[in-house]
């Protein structure tokens, strides 16, 4: 759970504090436009409204019907006038959230945290899982560059459709197998296992973290993870931090 | 003013959220102890059905820090600034106090006698307020835990030790488990149990409170919405705060102060503290049982 020598991306560029104007934390409401099964895995597209798509890495929180806590998701495409979110039905609020119907209205905060540093020469995405999620918008950010992404079933394989130029592989093949030897910018996003394998192989890696978090904007420090030796909110200092 | 409208300690943090910290009439820190806290282990929170579950543990920079890099922040949002003290003994809470009572930015201090996530002080709830009382001339609250059978007791007691007001109520403690392992799903296995399914149980304990002792009292617990502050007020509390609601709704003070202006008005009064106490006036028997 905990990461030790982990660090912000933008370490020393951001403000002390987070300038979260209040009309920045006014939830918006948005309609559902589709849910769209791909793989075993939902997209889940809402009309985007006034809401700003951020910054690749990037997350925001989704209100599940029925759940007391939002959900934070990474934004995995904007296509024109739509925000949609890759989501995994694994529990309560995200089952809720793949059930949603289109015309259905759901509260969404964002963008929230620090996203990927986009200004990388070599760029290679990295991804597993339900990981791959802020890679498909990440890619269209960077050009489409090389993606590597592994999954556990050819299933849940089918959801690597979402991200352009890229190699798949499925257990027991682990992606680290097709992370190359030569020096490229790492930007991954996946589970735990996967991110400290990339971070071994791979210095300066950007590594798109993920934690329990009720608020997603540093109220309720939930969230912390090893930051540079101290238990630190990953929605402040995060989602994205860089291994050292 | 109307009800006055607060965050509960440790739902907010201020230096992130300034313009949120800035909607409300006052804020309240998270809980200051006398030297740094890393905190519970994480994961810190768990969902439940009706409310959440959090084992944060105190994490915060300790006095020292507070006073040298928070406060001046703090200080320039322009709202009163309630500093929540906590400790692990009496002399704990008296240290913080005292390095507080000189720092005139500071408007209140709110006693964190009833954290369900730390070791307790061996002291009474009294006797923390006695010393609390002797190191500060500032106003001071006592933060009760709703898990007594006699919380009225309680309030009498902190009252005669010199409380000047009374936040009610912390979460209580509560547990959930992992049903594919039958374990816990916090490391500390239980928590602090907050969100909707508090509410009945504040609703209870500030109308007791209320009745015992002369007292403000800051009432909270489950409050999501205005008709939620608005049930509060009826059963006496003077002003609400702020929890859970904030993890899913940073914009809820402006959102709930006018639900509780409009609700007020709907059911016929003049403002919202127009209805305190009302659910505590002796019903006419013979209205109720021809009702």
């Amino acid at each position: 759970m905990t990461v030790p020598g982990l660090l912000p991306v933008h370490a020393g560029l951001r403000p002390p504090t987070v300038n979260f104007s209040l009309e920045r934390a006014r939830r918006q409401s948005l309609r559902v436009v589709a849910v769209n099964a791909v793989g075993l895995y939902s997209l889940v597209r809402l009309e985007r409204g006034a809401v700003e798509p951020g910054v690749p890495g990037q997350f925001f929180m989704l209100a599940a019907p029925g759940s007391v806590l939002p959900r934070p998701m990474s934004l995995c495409l904007a296509p024109p006038g739509e925000l949609a979110f890759l989501i995994d039905p694994i529990g309560p609020g995200t089952r809720a959230l793949c059930a949603l119907e289109p015309g259905d209205a759901i509260h969404v905060l964002g963008p929230l945290g620090n996203g990927f540093d986009l200004g990388v020469e070599q760029p290679l995405l990295v991804g597993g899982g339900i990981g791959i999620a802020p890679l498909p918008y990440l890619s269209e950010q960077l050009g489409q560059p090389r993606a590597v992404l592994g999954f556990r079933s050819a299933a849940h394989a089918e959801a690597a459709a979402l991200v352009p130029n890229a190699q798949v592989v499925i257990e027991p093949t682990l992606v680290t197998a097709l992370v190359p030897h030569e020096p490229v910018d790492v930007l991954a996003c996946g589970p735990e296992p996967m991110l400290e394998a990339v971070r071994r192989l791979a210095p300066r890696a950007q590594l798109a973290w993920e934690a329990p978090m009720a608020c997603g904007y540093g109220a309720c420090y939930a969230c912390v993870v090893d930051i540079g030796g101290h238990l630190k909110r990953l929605c402040v200092e995060g989602p994205v931090l860089r291994a050292p | 003013m109307s009800i006055p409208l607060l965050n509960a300690s440790g739902c907010l943090d201020a230096l992130t959220a300034p313009d949120v910290a800035r909607s409300l009439d006052a804020f309240v820190t998270k809980t200051i102890t006398p030297l740094p806290r890393e905190g519970n282990p994480p994961p810190r929170i768990a969902e439940t059905a009706h409310g959440m579950l959090n084992s944060i543990g105190l994490q915060g920079p300790g006095i020292e820090a507070f006073l040298s890099d928070h406060l001046p922040v703090l200080a320039a949002l322009g709202i009163p600034i309630w500093v929540s003290v906590g400790g692990f003994s009496a002399g704990d809470f008296a240290s913080v106090c005292e390095r507080l009572d000189e720092h005139e930015e500071v408007a209140t201090i709110e006693l964190n006698l009833s954290c369900p996530n730390v070791e307790e002080a061996p002291e009474t709830s009294a006797q923390i307020v006695a010393a609390a009382r002797a190191a500060t001339t500032k106003t001071i609250y006592a933060k009760l835990s709703p898990a007594s059978w006699d919380i009225a007791e309680g309030a009498r007691a902190v009252a005669a030790a010199g409380a000047e007001g009374l936040s009610l109520v912390n979460t209580i403690r509560g547990l959930a488990l992992d049903p594919r392992t039958l374990r816990p799903r916090l490391p500390r296995a239980v928590g602090g149990y907050s969100g909707p399914a508090l509410k009945p149980i504040a609703l209870a304990c500030v109308h007791a409170c209320s009745q015992a002792v002369d007292l403000p009292i800051v009432g909270m617990g489950g409050v999501a919405t205005g008709a939620d502050a608005l049930d509060l007020v009826a059963v006496g509390a003077d002003s609400v705060a702020l929890g859970t609601i904030f993890f899913s709704d940073p914009g809820a003070p402006v959102r709930i102060r006018a639900e509780l202006e409009a609700g007020a008005a709907a059911l016929g009064f003049a403002q919202p503290e127009d209805a305190k106490g009302v659910a505590s006036e002796i019903p006419d028997l013979q209205e109720f049982l021809t009702a």
